[in-house]
């Protein structure tokens, strides 16, 4: 699957498009399939999210896993600080990431 | 300051090896990889030197304006190309005196980013004078 | 330390507001992203993995008790209440909202700090010796130089716009403390004929293609130094590489067209330089050099020290130098726990850093390349309650320069760069090595990590160093011996074949096991492979 991933352009956090607005949890976020690029435009003309990009996931029984390491630090935060990250209180988090 | 948007009625800039072939152009046009140096015995014949900022990020238009003005050329010194409001005040200090910028700019936008700073570090192509000399004399 | 003139807050002040008005044409959309980013870049703000990341300058290591409380203060206000500190000598925040960093800047505005010229392709942060002004082996202290090149660099209207970034290193001993030959400039401080002057090193740097920076000048007096410095960056921004990212730094130009060619330039653009007028005159390197006279040291202190808490003397004997004053001891705070992130601070802990300097180090700092920290002129009599006080907020490691004393890279936890994380290979390694006898017992052992081929860790310069790359979508970690950043300045060599992130440790373990085996006397690790060559390292290390 696809999804359309960014940041929020004042406040610079990890964005997930949802097929009608961008969330910070990667769980929420929808295959663009073939459309990513036409929504990746508009919503970067709109300012509603900055520097935008698509990356490949596998759809998962959690949610989407973003099929790079990369940005499934992003998705969570830093592995080595789980209090930071979206699941401070999961401790496998770090797993799915890594 | 003048800003220029087009070059109408003005006599049009050939290419450096244009004019150093040519006798009597007295507008030229720099690129970036031009060697400003080679217009310095030519100076007194040049109205207008054009240098070409094709991408901003590109900044050797800065050092051959600046040597240019070192050289002793008192014409017009013109930025052309990819020029945004946030370069102008670096250009002006490098002895750039006018602008054809390829997206017109926003003139309150200009007086504001050439307003922004009351002193500078270093000497440059312009007047402006620099810190240490305020502080010693 | 410099404090600021009139003329010097006013430039930051404007500086606040200019950035705050960028932001907002940014966040109105007047401006796009691309335009935006070298702006904002100019301001040290990156676009990182989890957010805004700040890189806020401390120009050449050094602040003072009220500037470290500030950025105690900005890590609790603005970010997740911690700091890194860089090899650079700098701070890097990794939280920060982009609406909100205006303020921030005008907060640091307030206490002479600022993120100029951090980021960006332009002269970055000037960094020197943590141990300007207390160490005996510098002829002077190099910072009053290094300030005038902060100042003389400060929106150079000629080089904002370069082909890349450019760092410059000032020492002033013949022991490089601040790996100057890495740099794109190394400045050594010399004597002649009992006249300071500086011998320029230019065209080192590390990332990609790690170079050492040849001898260009062995003399330029004090006052054709910034007339000098003008040409080098001028010959650099005229004929450096504009085609590829990967070769425009000044250290392939100078590769390319020759040392000697490169100074020919250099020369030929200086003669006409010096002819402008650019230099300022003496007087105003003595109003700089005024700030840096030493402080009020007590004289007739004893050197003795009481030595009876075990974990004490430890720590006295392992980061703790000797000062040029009698008395007087140069202290090193570890930013480096076992199994911690190496170069993080939380905000309580600067504070405790503050506080100390403030009371036991004539209220003065150093950040060190190796991301740690220095109290440089701490009296003897004072170094028990020194470290008691770090000892209580976990900075008492006494492990300066020995293996567990790590530099990293934030690597892919924090940064979009990366290809494989560096921390907690790090934390690894450390905990691996976490006895201090047996660490101890390997002695000066510099390992550096870097989480991409971008070199921020400066693996090529490590007697162990580590490149972090990724491999086929996994991470995979190449090992390095044999660099160093020192006077003995060298390009660490790969051992061959990578490692997943356990093997990699149990190489390092393997290499050092090797060196204890072959050592002579009074030889370091490096030093051993030096000697033997690769060789015994690579059986070892694949068996």
């Amino acid at each position: 699957m696809k999804l359309l991933t960014g940041n929020d352009l004042a406040s610079g956090a990890v964005t997930w498009w949802t097929g009608s607005g961008w969330s910070i949890h990667v769980e929420d976020a929808v295959d663009v399939g073939e459309s990513g690029d036409a929504i990746l435009h508009a919503e970067e003309g709109a300012r509603r999210v900055n520097a935008p990009y698509i990356i490949e996931a596998i759809p998962t029984p959690e949610g989407p896993r973003p099929a790079h390491i990369k940005d499934r630090v992003r998705a969570l935060g830093p592995t080595v600080r789980p209090d930071l990250t979206l699941k401070p209180a999961d401790p496998a988090a770090g797993d799915w990431v890594i | 300051m003048v800003e220029h948007l087009h070059a109408e009625g003005e006599e049009p800039a050939v290419t450096l090896d244009a004019f150093l072939d040519q006798s009597n152009a007295t507008a030229v046009r720099l690129e970036p990889d031009d060697d400003a140096r080679a217009l310095i015995p030519h100076l007194d014949r040049l109205a207008l030197i054009e240098i070409a900022f094709p991408k901003y990020r590109d900044g050797r238009g800065y050092s051959s304006a600046r040597i240019l003005r070192e050289a002793g050329y008192t014409g017009e010194l013109r930025a052309q190309g990819d020029v945004l409001v946030d370069q102008i005040a670096f250009m002006k200090r490098c002895g750039f005196d006018s602008f054809s910028p390829e997206a017109p700019l926003n003139q309150a936008d200009v007086e504001a980013a050439l307003s922004r700073y009351d002193h500078v570090y270093q000497g440059a192509a312009d007047a402006a004078v620099p810190v240490w000399k305020l502080r010693h004399g | 330390m410099y404090k600021y003139d009139n003329y010097d807050q006013a430039i930051v002040d404007a500086r606040v507001e200019e950035f705050r008005d960028q932001v907002k044409r940014r966040l109105a959309g007047e401006i796009t992203e691309d335009q935006f980013k070298p702006l904002r870049l100019m301001n040290g703000l990156y676009l990182q993995l989890h957010a805004y990341m700040l890189r806020v300058a401390i120009p050449y290591g050094t602040l003072d008790s009220r500037q470290m409380r500030m950025l105690a203060h900005i890590a609790r206000k603005y970010d997740r209440d911690y700091g890194h500190f860089t090899t650079r000598q700098n701070i890097q925040y990794n939280w920060i909202k982009l609406e909100e960093c205006a303020d921030l800047l005008a907060e640091l505005a307030t206490i002479e700090m600022h993120a100029i010229q951090t980021s960006g392709n332009c002269i970055r942060n000037i960094s020197s010796d943590q141990y300007a002004g207390a160490a005996a082996d510098e002829v002077a202290d190099p910072r009053p130089w290094a300030e005038l090149l902060r100042q003389w660099s400060t929106f150079h209207p000629e080089f904002s716009y370069l082909p890349r970034k450019f760092k410059i290193a000032v020492i002033a001993a013949d022991e490089d403390r601040a790996a100057m030959r890495l740099h794109d400039i190394g400045i050594h401080l010399v004597n002649r004929d009992g006249k300071l002057g500086a011998a320029f090193y230019v065209g080192g740097g590390m990332g990609r293609t790690p170079m050492i920076a040849p001898l260009i000048k062995d003399y330029v007096p004090i006052e054709d130094f910034l007339s000098y410095s003008e040409a080098c960056l001028r010959v650099y921004n005229r004929y450096g590489r504009r085609d590829n990212i990967y070769k425009a730094r000044i250290k392939i130009l100078v590769h390319e067209i020759g040392a000697d060619e490169y100074r020919r330039q250099v020369e030929e653009e200086f003669a006409h330089v010096k002819t402008l007028g650019i230099d300022p005159p003496a007087a105003e390197l003595e109003r700089i050099a005024a700030y840096f006279s030493p402080p009020p040291f007590e004289s007739g202190l004893s050197d003795d020290v009481d030595r009876s808490d075990p974990d004490f003397a430890v720590w006295l004997d392992q980061n703790v130098k000797p000062h040029k004053q009698a008395g007087y001891a140069i202290v090193n705070i570890s930013l480096k726990p076992i199994g911690g992130i190496p170069g993080d601070a939380s905000s309580a802990q600067i504070d405790v850093m503050a506080d100390l300097a403030e009371k036991y180090s004539f209220d003065e700092l150093r950040v060190t390349h190796a991301q740690n920290i220095v109290l440089p002129h701490v009296a003897k009599r004072d170094l028990y309650a020194v470290w008691q006080a770090l000892n209580a907020a976990d900075l008492a490691n006494a492990n300066l320069d020995l293996i567990s004393d790590i530099i990293a890279c934030p690597g892919l936890d924090y940064c979009s760069l990366a290809n494989a994380r560096s921390i907690p290979i790090a934390q690894k390694i450390a905990t691996r090595f976490a006895d201090a006898e047996r660490q101890r017992d390997l002695g000066e052992l510099k390992l550096k990590i870097s989480g991409c081929i971008n070199a921020c860790g400066h693996h090529h310069a490590g007697h162990i160093g580590i490149l972090g790359v990724d491999r086929k979508g996994v991470e995979n970690y190449q090992l390095t011996l044999g660099g160093s950043g020192a006077e003995d300045v060298s390009i660490g060599k790969i051992t061959g074949p990578g490692f997943d992130e356990d093997g990699i440790v149990d190489a390092v373990e393997r290499a050092t096991e090797k060196y204890k085996e072959l050592r002579e006397p009074g030889e370091r690790f490096v030093d051993t492979y030096r000697r033997v060559g690769m060789e015994p390292f690579k059986e070892a290390i694949y068996g």
